[in-house]
């Protein structure tokens, strides 16, 4: 674990606005996690586990959860976490999207916690929460389904009841880190409900019968999606059958937060290499940095960049405080992080020339990141959307 | 030449074609055939296996030999453009010992211009050529180089001096392949194919009579290749699509279709990286999802660029046809096709949501729309970037000021990147 002081810190302090600025001791602990980073998920760490099935390294992963506590952040201590909220989730993800680490961090600790934390009654996070705070076990949210939507009204997943007991049918997909969790948590509807009511949460374990789990082929590689097909699988419910839509709502915004956090640390990295290349390439005997076009497209995303910080770095804010306007600004962020992840890797590439479109050049994985990103969980236009039927200021 | 018409040529060559056409022939065989009578290279002149015939005559010869359901000559790839340069500028001896397999196919060919120094700034090349006795000693590196893989011969620029301006000082070789100073190595993008390859001279060997043109004169025949090599793109992309669709009869079909099998194979992802605007609206309709608002007027968006771009292309052709200077009209489709390539992506992603982050089997339409999302980012680089067309269209088109350039002096003061 981190030194005591580091983590005594709690999310903000008297008369600082921290919608806009972090403390020293949360630029303290952006400092050891990228410093982990740096030396555990270098591109070519990177490009060693994005062509394994798994897609992650165990031992980083242990390393990752007992030097840093990284998967129990957001868990509060009485369930064997750090007790953190959402900023700090958000600077460990900012960090994480710099150097694209493959791990179950966005799966696991994040979407598959926040379901627990949002859901589960007091035993159940008694019983699931320290190992996933541990890094000892490993979850996965399952929600989309093959329509590629990320909300209850589009589940068609059934849970049906006989005797207390619940089994499972349908098909989930782009489950993030599917194949490799300990187990699933399911998201399905009671029968014949429909729309946000009848939504329930439950627990699959991995190798019940009657789940058949498929690796999706994906553009990102170093993110792994599975197609998971229910046939009467049996689950346990996690927390109150049947009202679950809120939570769901609930565990969607702060998964919005914290994967808006991560394209924009992906999108400054680019950034940074974009320059740098910039100022090393000659042609016509010069810098092409010194060509007008290049300096002002680098301008342009620089602009692009610092805008979409301060759009993640509010709504993290916004989240970890519970805000009225989380639901809007979440969305935002959503939106506005991966336009601007798409335009700075494009223009990346295109910064870089022949060589930007090349295997060997580390450009085309933070392109494919940017790419996944921006449809995971829905896209921008949707989010545009949920940002105007949520803003409520005048 | 003008005199004959189009129908005595029709008639001409399928007389010669009842005559002489036979599948059962090797694709060689036949070719040899072609190119003694004339008929695989009609525009070329008659003491270099033509016949000496217009463009416009040669390509109603190619279409009487396609009705008529034979093979003509050899003409994918690189060759063409070694063939347009060669005829050019070429020695007879250069000229008598590779025309002919180039009509037949024997020979193939890869073009060696940008180098990992010098891709915008072509001119920039450092790969040096050293008489030595007899021959060229060449070290260096080549990188994009379309076919070398499979290529025996190379079209190489090279710098035979260095203490002139850039473009004074090079010269333009033909470079066996096939010699232990060539090493290719394949050179994979990021949507996963490897059509270029990277190719390292060491000590490779050039005999003195392969020059082609003038000493240091090689930078007025590499333009004659790049004129060349757009009306080549046009059709390379063509090749992306319709590669191997001819049915195997006689022997000389299976060749033939093994010949195109490994000479499209580079290009198979070409169609994609312009973004197949051909596919938004089809798509929108199949999936439904030309019933969002929002996405049908990006695909309503992709359709106009696509269609507007086209039609410009028309207006510069159709301007050409009647003999009109050429207006800006025709300097402008590469960078549109950026445009229409980005605008039919985008399109591609909101009609394919989710599944765009999957690819191969699992992706819309067995992979293609992910190989379309992987393979834009080509569009604006390969062929010269968006920003030299912008340089370009703004000097040349527009008659903006030039810049101030830092590169006029000797080649050997001018900055220039380390490449290993
Ligand atoms: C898919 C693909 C296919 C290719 N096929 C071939 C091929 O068949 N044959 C071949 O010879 N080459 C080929 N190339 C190479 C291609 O021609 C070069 O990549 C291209 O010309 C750019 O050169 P570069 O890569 O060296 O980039 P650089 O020239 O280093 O450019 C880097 C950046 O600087 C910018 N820049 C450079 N000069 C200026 C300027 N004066 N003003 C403003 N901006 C400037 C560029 O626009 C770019 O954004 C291919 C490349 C790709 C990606």
């Amino acid at each position: 674990m981190l030194n005591g002081a580091v983590y005594s810190v709690v999310n903000s302090i008297q008369g600082t606005d921290m919608r806009y600025s972090f403390t020293d001791e949360q630029e303290q602990f952006r400092d050891f996690v990228r410093k982990f980073m740096s030396s555990h998920s270098a591109t070519n760490a990177v490009r060693v586990q994005m062509e394994t099935e798994q897609g992650y390294d165990r031992d980083v992963w242990k390393n990752l959860s007992e030097s840093l506590g990284l998967p129990g952040l957001l868990i509060p201590e009485e369930y064997g976490g750090q007790g953190f909220g959402a900023i700090e989730l958000g600077i460990a993800l900012e960090e994480m999207g710099r150097s694209l680490l493959c791990a179950p961090y966005l799966g696991s600790s994040v979407l598959a916690t926040t379901a627990i934390l949002n859901t589960g009654t007091d035993k159940e996070k008694n019983q699931l929460l320290p190992d996933l705070a541990a890094g000892k076990k490993i979850a996965a949210l399952a929600l989309a389904e093959p329509s590629g939507q990320w909300d209850a009204a589009s589940i068609e997943t059934v849970a049906q009841e006989s005797n207390g007991n619940y089994r499972i049918n349908g098909t989930k997909s782009f489950v993030l880190d599917g194949s490799s969790a300990d187990y699933i948590v399911v998201v399905a509807r009671q029968e014949n409900s429909v729309g946000e009511a009848g939504i329930s949460f439950f627990i699959v374990d991995s190798s019940a019968a009657g789940l058949d789990k498929r690796l999706l082929d994906t553009v990102d590689e170093t993110r792994k999606l599975s197609e998971l097909k229910f046939t009467d699988v049996a689950a346990k419910p996690l927390g109150t059958v049947g009202d679950g839509a809120e939570a769901l709502q609930q565990t969607l915004n702060l998964s919005y937060v914290a994967l808006a956090n991560e394209m924009m640390g992906g999108a400054q990295k680019l950034l940074e290499n974009a320059l740098e290349y910039a100022q090393l390439r000659v042609q016509f005997g010069r810098l092409i940095g010194s060509f007008q076009s290049m300096k002002h497209k680098l301008a342009d995303l620089l602009m692009d960049v610092e805008l979409a910080k301060s759009a993640v770095y509010y709504a993290a804010e916004a989240a970890a405080e519970g805000a009225d306007d989380l639901p809007a600004v979440a969305s935002l962020a959503k939106a506005f992080a991966s336009d601007t992840y798409l335009k700075v890797a494009a223009a990346c590439i295109q910064i870089h020339g022949g060589i930007g479109f090349t295997w060997e050049n580390d450009t085309h994985l933070y392109f494919k990141r940017a790419k996944s990103s921006e449809v995971f969980l829905g896209g921008p236009d949707l989010h545009r959307e949920r940002l105007i039927q949520n803003w409520q200021k005048s | 030449m003008t005199e004959l018409s189009e129908e005595s040529v029709r008639m001409e060559v399928r007389t010669w074609l009842e005559q002489n056409w036979d599948e059962n022939l090797g694709l060689v065989e036949w070719r040899s055939r072609l190119a003694g009578s004339g008929w695989g290279r009609p525009n070329w002149p008659q003491e270099w296996y033509g016949r000496g015939l217009s463009n416009n005559l040669a390509t109603v010869v190619q279409e009487e030999i396609r009705q008529f359901g034979a093979v003509g000559a050899a003409d994918s790839g690189v060759r063409m453009l070694a063939a347009a340069t060669l005829l050019e500028h070429a020695t007879d001896y250069i000229k008598d010992k590779l025309l002919h397999k180039i009509i037949t196919g024997e020979d193939a060919w890869c073009q060696l211009f940008s180098e990992p120094g010098s891709g915008s700034d072509l001119a920039g090349l450092t790969t040096k050529a050293e008489l030595k006795g007899d021959n060229w000693i060449i070290n260096g590196q080549k990188v994009w180089t379309t076919s070398a893989h499979h290529a025996n011969h190379g079209l190489l620029l090279a710098r035979t001096d260095w203490d002139v301006p850039k473009h004074k000082g090079i010269s333009y070789f033909v470079l066996d392949i096939l010699q232990p100073g060539v090493e290719v190595r394949p050179l994979r993008q990021m949507n996963g194919h490897a059509s270029f390859n990277e190719v390292f001279m060491t000590n490779a060997v050039i005999p003195k009579d392969m020059l082609v043109g003038k000493l240091n004169h090689g930078w007025e025949v590499a333009m004659t290749t790049l004129s060349h090599e757009r009306r080549l793109a046009d059709g390379l992309r063509q090749m992306g699509g319709t590669a191997s669709k001819s049915k195997s009869k006689g022997k000389i079909f299976k060749e033939l279709a093994a010949e195109l099998k490994v000479e499209s194979a580079p290009y198979k992802w070409y169609p994609q990286r312009a973004g197949r605007p051909d596919l938004t609206v089809n798509r929108a309709r199949e999936t439904g999802a030309i019933n969002d608002p929002v996405i049908r007027q990006e695909v309503a968006k992709a359709l106009t660029i696509h269609q507007a771009n086209q039609w410009t292309g028309r207006r510069a052709r159709q301007a050409q046809k009647l003999g009109r200077p050429p207006g800006p009209e025709g300097s402008l489709g590469k960078l549109a096709a950026s445009h229409v390539a980005r605008a039919a992506a985008r399109a591609h992603t909101l009609t394919t949501g989710a599944n765009s982050m999957l690819k191969g089997s699992d992706g819309d339409l067995n992979g293609i729309i992910a190989e379309v999302l992987l393979s834009v980012p080509a569009v604006s680089i390969a062929g010269g970037t968006d920003e030299i067309q912008r340089n370009i269209i703004s000097e040349r088109v527009l008659g903006l000021p030039k810049e101030p350039r830092s590169d006029t002096g000797p080649f050997k003061d001018v900055p220039r990147n380390v490449v290993s």
